[in-house]
């Protein structure tokens, strides 16, 4: 039974009931309803229990900034914590479940915080759990496990998201009725219109009042005003969409909500969609938050914002208590008083704290025959989990709000529910995240937003407008200020008429006092959620913390998941009375990013599992993949780790790989290296600047290794450069360096010598790159109908030419990596497939192996090859790497005048070796650091560290690449390689080439 | 008044009337012998350190807005010392152990949390470094350790050790000791704590010149008049080069937005800190229950503390990519700061050729880990006149020698 | 996200382009004939302005080229996107 449901009025379905649980009990509730209306309904009043005192608490607001009806909903992979039951909406099913409480919201035990209050003020924590140190993690777990609210999901969330980018002339945040005056302006005149809200329907305050526009029904002249807009294609309506970020350059984030309120769905669709919107002119019309009083005990539930209670009348046909009193210092109040009267509520007393009273609605409140209290305020309620009585006394100030009420005065009245006012404050936080100033009005005792940075206007009473004709008019005015700055045509639309009344100006009261002094008397809150009161914030100042942001970190203000909605104005201004300044001096803090809390998931959009990161796979993947390859992660790519033959495990593949290609041929798709073609008649000399050796003494046909230096002297790249004509070159990159190389390629290119006639254009994906190493490796290609001579004599080492093999034309290089005589095969990507089962064929004869990275590391590293990124960490200069030779005298470089500074030239510089274990048993891991002294104590001075480190298959014993300091001149030495456990291994220093140092395998 | 339980008792007796200020708010002086220009938690430290074990008493710190408010105020909280090379590390690991003992120090709970902090690896090259990294890091005395998908598994049950994520994980290194703090109490802790020592702690006061005769700092300009000191140190994260250029001097620094943000309060669900290079994203929860979540930095120099959102994305993709099960989480609050980038990614600690004008800045995304050893060592360097052999390898020289001490490039780059 | 005008394509969001630093900075004609704090000077030391900046910008996920953008690195308003070079047609 809904006892709280009035027969009729509201925008809900009674036909459509609902069912649902909170905290395992069974409800029922109307399409149409929030999750608090539909409590409400049911007279539940107790939701949860506040973050620190475990204080019972009820719902106080209706829509974002209600801070204590915070619940769990659902359970499971789609379980939602933190959820605010205003914002909610009810669906079949839905089962929600209060936060704190234990063992229930009704009895906590934790509530026993309460009656201890006095030792938990403002920041005890700073004060103590200090000793004993050990015990601190201890004191850790306990506040961890009593802090926080919802729960996380434990599993994978079962719905996905989506990015939309959109761009529009008018973007307006809000569809109350300055914001809908706006569209309807903006949209006559052609312009592409954006209007989003964060609620299920259009219309904002319109819904939840009684007023009248253009003599009908506000909520028909909504209607109206949605028709009107659906009929223009240029506009696009987002209900359930949150503007929630306004960043530089008017770009607007929106979480659009989809499906949540539809309840138990299949994840099929999107959930939500963020927009990306990039407008020329925003229109703000978010309207403005109510402010509750401060009194004591002012968060029993029970205790709601006037305007709340409206909206439980007027929009969800709920009344949520029979006897109510209603208490303010502004007219907007009155309203409510008479929203209850009129549905049968009976409204025991409205308590003005002003000593004029209120304007026309005074007199139709008391025509109705309720009583007004002018000059009163309420300074205490009574009750325990629901507000039972509330005590009032008079009160006036004069010159200063007195610092205690006589306690003989006070009066108590009964009641279920308090109906509390305390002005309103405009929702300025997209203004304030757009850059744009806010200044506080003494006009309207509020903040109101004061320039703007960005194209954008703020309208209604988000702009502070209280009245409906003045939102109207300034939503008006905005639609049409926009349209002139997109230069459209400005549409004669003209404003609709609304009764205005006469109202009283508001009455700045921040706390009432209490019998006694803030810190002796009940607690008297700003910040319901976490638990922040007036005492709190006399404590911070008193304690030196003067500045708004140390007043807010220090006692949690405006922490909480409503940020501050609506405590952070009453809790400044506190804050101002006890410094003695006025609120405009204390400031206000700056407002960020989300307005609402968004869903990490919205805002990651469809980049995430498998489409975190594009993967590559060369031409070649799905032979590698039938073939039972390992891959290997590398940047995007995946590249064949090893091909295991059975159940072999790395080494047994690797060292098979191994010795396949040194005794016959191997295999391998180098596809992955980076390929960059450079033609143009100054190629020569950009070259020459770039790599560090003679370019131009390269003749037509040859290849040279090439490196290239950062301008700080360190290794950047290298690669494999081969000049194909007399301005037409070819180069090759790392793996990993490709993109950088050719963006290193073109910033020189572009920014500091564009008089050079240079072209670049990468290749890597055009061709594919099979690289065949071994002895038999020219016999292979031979046997696949090879169109020009391999032998030595006719394509000698380190040169390139043009070729067919299997009637595919391709470019061949001799060059190797492996040491073995080799050829990389360059073909164009979609042959590739075709030429290496051909290969793979042919090579049945030579007993070809498919060899993968792991392999290709082993095989370098028995030849001293370097690796750059993983031998090379970017403190590595050439003649660390024995590659001075490669340093030409004549010629500038880039990086060529670092390799002169001071550092460069230091002797003990960590240079590249090769080491062996002196028990030639030993495989050390890469990265162990290298020690000479094993008896030294931490810090243990380090001489180097082993960058690559395999077990030969070759040799027959392991080895290692390291940088050992002054290891150009070490060779014969011992070094230790320290290990995880603490031993230290002895290692015998060497040359970095093990196998063949005289090359001529590879020169066959 | 000491901060101790039997005074939190006492004094909740009394209606916590009695409690005095944390720290005085006094007018300047005409002169000091040491000014701090930068009242965050290094400017802080660093006048609490030359107090506490250099004798000076004569010192004021200028803030020109409120203590703590910068970067102490808008990073991750994350405390580590293991990085790679061991000038670096024995910097940070300095750090450590002041933070170790911090809390009874300054008497002022900065809740100090050793709860270890995760370095995840993606790929065979990220093992590589971590390996090397550990080793490093054991024989510089840090606690350091491997840890395999399986114990990061048990350890962190949310973390997506699954070997079909796009870049799974492959193992990580564990600092135990590392951990978390609560960033604001260390700007409060060390002023109190300074403030005890007779430091003037003196915000709303803008620094807008740095005055010099004959090569030698004289004194200040300051919002709030002319101060005379014998030796200023500056300490402005964010605005190096922006005072750097008022006393004449360049610095290899370029400002950048660091956005970081917090989900809503939960009950525990990560009780690690989990940092991944590979996919970029950090993660810790907070004692109230937030998730704390770190962006990348933005590309562009800003001064405006606030980046863009597609930062954000980006960084929200790789937490989801870590833990798939945070996607309906909810981002609360996002903020952003001003890092100062130097070119080795390693601050300077550092006289100027200035004589009586120190720097201390340059700590891009690391500063408030080091939060109490770069105060400890910027007041060594300014009480002696030359650095300690900490802080040595991070002279402003180091650019001209080259010396650069490269945690950039140790996070490796191509393959 | 800033909104920026590549000279070659028109405006475009930031995603489309990655950032190069401080325009300005010559590569000095012989590097050679600099001491080793000259060179420091042009390799690391940046003014790194609060407030106006004349910068680098590549539209990487573009046309490719390079082009200046003046930027006010507080506001982050921009004042307008340059070519390099004169007459730059490339």
């Amino acid at each position: 039974m809904q006892k709280n449901r009035l027969q009729s009025g509201g925008r809900i379905d009674r036909t459509q009931v609902l069912n649902f649980r909170f905290n395992g009990r069974a409800y029922q509730g109307c399409a149409g309803d929030t999750l608090a209306s539909a409590l409400l309904a049911n007279g539940v009043y107790l939701i949860g229990r506040s973050f620190k005192l475990h204080r019972p608490r009820g719902i106080v607001g209706s829509g974002a900034e209600e801070p204590n009806a915070i619940v769990q909903i659902g359970s499971g992979a789609a379980t939602l914590p933190n959820q605010c039951a205003t914002q909610v909406l009810l669906y079949e099913g839905l089962d929600a479940n209060s936060l704190r409480g234990w063992p229930s919201v009704q009895f906590d035990v934790g509530s026993i915080t309460n009656w201890f209050s006095r030792f938990l003020a403002a920041g005890f924590y700073y004060k103590t759990f200090m000793a004993p140190r050990k015990l601190w993690s201890f004191y850790e777990k306990l506040i961890r496990d009593s802090a926080g609210w919802g729960h996380a999901p434990t599993k994978a969330d079962p719905d996905f998201y989506e990015h939309r980018n959109a761009h529009c002339d008018v973007l307006i945040a809000g569809a109350g009725p300055a914001g809908l005056m706006a569209a309807l302006a903006a949209a006559n005149s052609g312009a592409r219109v954006i209007i989003a809200d964060e609620q299920s329907e259009f219309g904002g305050r319109l819904l939840s009042q009684t007023d009248e526009i253009d003599s009908m029904a506000a909520t028909d002249w909504v209607a109206q005003a949605i028709n009107t807009l659906a009929q223009h294609e240029n506009v696009r309506m987002l209900p359930r969409s949150t503007v929630f970020g306004y960043f530089d350059h008017n770009f607007v984030t929106i979480a659009e909500h989809c499906t949540d309120h539809l309840g138990a769905h299949k994840h099929t669709t999107v959930r939500e969609r963020l927009w990306r919107v990039r407008a020329r002119q925003v229109i703000l019309a978010q309207g403005a938050f109510e402010r509750p009083l401060v009194f004591c005990n002012n968060d029993r539930p029970g205790v709601m914002l006037a305007s709340a209670v409206s909206t439980y009348v007027n929009r969800y046909g709920v009344c949520p208590g029979r006897e109510v009193v209603v208490f303010a210092n502004n007219d907007s109040a009155y309203r409510c008083a008479l929203d209850l009267d009129a549905a049968g509520a009976s409204v025991k007393a409205v308590i003005d704290s002003r000593a004029t009273g209120a304007g026309d609605l005074q007199q139709e409140v008391e025509a109705l025959g309720i009583t007004v209290m002018t000059g009163h305020v309420v300074t205490n309620t009574l009750g325990s989990q629901q507000i039972r009585a509330v005590q009032i006394a008079k009160f006036s100030i004069e010159g200063t709000v007195p610092a205690t009420l006589p306690a003989q005065d006070l009066v108590t009245i009964q009641c279920d529910l308090l109906a509390m006012s305390g002005g309103w404050s405009p929702a300025v936080h997209l203004h304030s995240q757009s850059g744009g100033r806010i200044t506080w009005s003494e006009e309207l005792h509020c903040f109101v937003p004061d320039g703007t940075t960005q194209n954008c206007v703020s309208a209604g009473a988000g702009n502070g407008a209280w009245e409906l004709h003045d939102c109207l008019r300034q939503g008006l005015e905005a639609g049409k200020a926009a349209i002139e700055y997109c230069g459209l045509e400005i549409s004669d639309l003209a404003e609709p008429k609304t009764e205005g009344i006469e109202t009283n100006s508001l009455q700045p009261l921040w706390r009432v006092p209490a019998v006694k002094a803030p810190d002796r008397c009940p607690k008297q809150f700003l910040d319901f959620q976490n638990d922040t009161s007036v005492a709190d914030v006399r404590l911070a100042v008193r304690e030196g913390y003067r500045n708004v942001e140390h007043v807010k970190r220090y006692t949690a203000l405006g922490f909480g998941t409503d940020q501050g909605k609506l405590g952070n104005i009453n809790g400044m201004a506190v804050l101002a009375e006890y410094l003695g300044e006025p609120i405009a001096n204390v400031g206000t803090t700056t407002f960020r990013p989300a307005y609402t809390p968004t869903s990490f998931g919205t805002c990651a959009g469809e980049t995430v599992g498998q489409l975190f990161d594009p993967v590559r796979k060369t031409a070649i993947h799905e032979w590698h993949e039938a073939a039972g390859a390992k891959f290997e992660t590398v940047g995007q790519w995946l590249r064949p780790w090893y091909f295991p033959d059975g159940d072999e495990d790395l080494d047994a593949a690797v060292k098979r790989e191994c010795l396949a290609t040194r005794r016959s041929v191997g295999i391998m798709d180098a596809s992955t290296l980076g390929k960059i073609d450079v033609q143009g008649p100054d190629a020569v000399k950009f070259l020459e600047r770039i790599y560090t050796h003679d370019v131009g003494k390269m003749k037509v046909g040859r290849c040279a290794y090439g490196i290239m230096l950062g301008e700080d002297g360190m290794l950047k790249d290298d690669g494999v450069m081969a000049r194909l004509g007399e301005q037409h070159f070819y180069l090759t990159t790392t793996t990993g360096g490709a993109a950088s190389v050719m963006s290193w390629l073109e910033l020189w290119l572009q920014t500091e010598w564009p008089d050079l006639d240079v072209y670049l254009t990468s290749v890597t994906d055009h061709y594919s790159t099979i690289s065949v190493a071994g002895p038999t490796s020219r016999q292979l290609l031979q046997a696949i109908d090879c169109d020009t001579s391999l032998d030595a004599a006719d394509f000698p080492f380190m040169s390139t030419q043009t070729a067919t093999l299997c009637n595919l034309p391709v470019r061949l290089f001799r060059v190797s990596f492996s040491g073995e005589l080799a050829f990389e095969i360059n073909v164009a990507s979609d042959h590739a497939l075709t030429l290496w089962c051909a290969l793979m064929d042919a090579g049945k004869n030579f007993d070809i192996t498919p060899y993968g990275t792991e392999s290709m590391h082993v095989l370098r590293a028995e030849k001293g090859f370097v690796i750059v990124g993983q031998d090379t960490d970017g403190s590595v200069t050439p003649t660390d790497l024995h590659m001075s030779w490669m340093l030409a005298s004549d010629k500038d470089f880039l990086g060529k005048r670092s390799l002169r500074r001071p550092d460069a030239l230091r002797a003990d510089r960590k240079q590249w070796v090769g080491l062996i274990p002196a028990d030639k048993t030993t495989v050390i891991a890469e990265g162990t650091q290298l020690i000479e002294d094993t008896a030294a104590r931490a810090p243990v001075p380090m001489c180097g560290h082993i960058s690559s480190s395999y077990d030969s298959p070759t040799l027959g014993h392991p080895i290692a690449l390291a940088l050992l300091k002054g290891g150009l001149e070490r060779a014969g030495e011992k070094v230790y390689a320290s290990l995880a456990n603490g031993k230290a291994v002895p290692m015998t220093v060497t040359s970095p080439v093990f196998y063949d140092p005289q090359g001529e395998r590879q020169r066959d | 008044m000491k901060y101790s339980a039997l005074n939190l008792l006492r004094n909740g007796l009394r209606h916590n009337r009695d409690w005095p200020e944390a720290w005085r708010h006094p007018e300047p002086k005409s002169h000091y012998d040491v000014i701090i220009v930068g009242g965050g938690g290094h400017g802080l430290a660093t006048a609490y350190y030359l107090a506490k074990e250099h004798g000076l008493r004569n010192i004021a710190v200028l803030e020109k807005n409120w203590i703590g408010g910068g970067n102490t105020a808008r990073n991750t909280t994350i405390v580590r010392s293991n990085y790679l090379w061991t000038e670096a590390a024995l910097l940070y690991e300095k750090s450590m152990q002041l933070w170790e003992g911090l809390s009874n120090d300054l008497n002022y709970n900065v809740m100090f949390s050793q709860r270890g902090v995760y370095n995840l690896g993606h790929t065979l090259q990220d093992m590589r470094d971590i390996e090397r990294r550990v080793s490093a890091n054991r024989l510089n005395g840090l606690d350091a350790e491997i840890v395999t998908p399986d114990q990061l598994k048990r350890a962190i049950p949310a973390l997506n050790t699954s070997a079909s994520a796009r870049y799974p994980i492959l193992g990580a290194s564990l600092q135990r000791r590392a951990g978390v703090a609560r960033h604001d109490a260390v700007a409060w802790g060390f002023a109190r704590a300074a403030d005890a020592l007779g430091v003037d702690i003196i915000e709303q006061c803008e620094v807008t010149g740095i005055e010099r005769r004959n090569n030698k700092v004289t004194g200040v300009q300051t919002s709030r008049g002319h101060i005379t000191a014998d030796k200023v140190g500056v300490v402005v994260a964010g605005h190096a080069s922006v005072l750097a250029n008022m006393a004449g001097l360049r610095l290899p620094i370029q400002s950048h937005p660091l956005q970081a943000f917090v989900s809503e309060p939960l009950k525990p669900v990560l009780d690690t800190v989990v940092m991944s290079n590979a996919v970029h994203g950090y993660v810790s929860q907070s004692d109230k229950g937030e998730l704390v979540i770190g962006a990348g930095i933005d590309a562009y120099n800003g001064y405006g503390q606030r980046g863009s959102f597609a930062t954000i994305e980006h960084a929200l993709q790789a937490i989801i990519e870590l833990f798939p099960s945070f996607s309906r989480l909810r981002l609360l609050r996002l903020w952003g700061g001003i890092v100062d980038v130097c070119p080795d990614a390693c601050p300077i600690i550092s006289k100027t050729p200035v004589n009586g004008l120190y720097f201390n800045c340059g700590w891009g995304t690391g500063g408030f880990k080091a939060t109490p050893g770069s105060g400890w060592a910027f007041a060594h360097t300014i009480a002696r006149n030359r650095p300690h052999e900490l802080n040595a390898p991070f002279s402003l020289d180091r650019f001209a020698t080259g010396a650069l001490v490269d945690e950039h490039g140790a996070a490796a780059v191509a393959h | 996200m800033l909104l920026i005008e590549c000279p070659w394509c028109g405006q475009r969001a930031e995603t489309e382009f990655s950032y190069g630093g401080e325009a300005g900075i010559t590569r000095p004609i012989d590097p050679s004939a600099l001491d080793d704090a000259e060179w420091a000077d042009y390799l690391y030391m940046r003014n790194n302005p609060c407030g106006s900046i004349k910068e680098l910008w590549n539209h990487s996920q573009g046309c490719r080229r390079w082009f200046g953008v003046e930027r006010d690195t507080v506001s982050y308003k921009i004042a307008g996107s340059f070519k390099l070079y004169a007459g730059e047609e490339k």
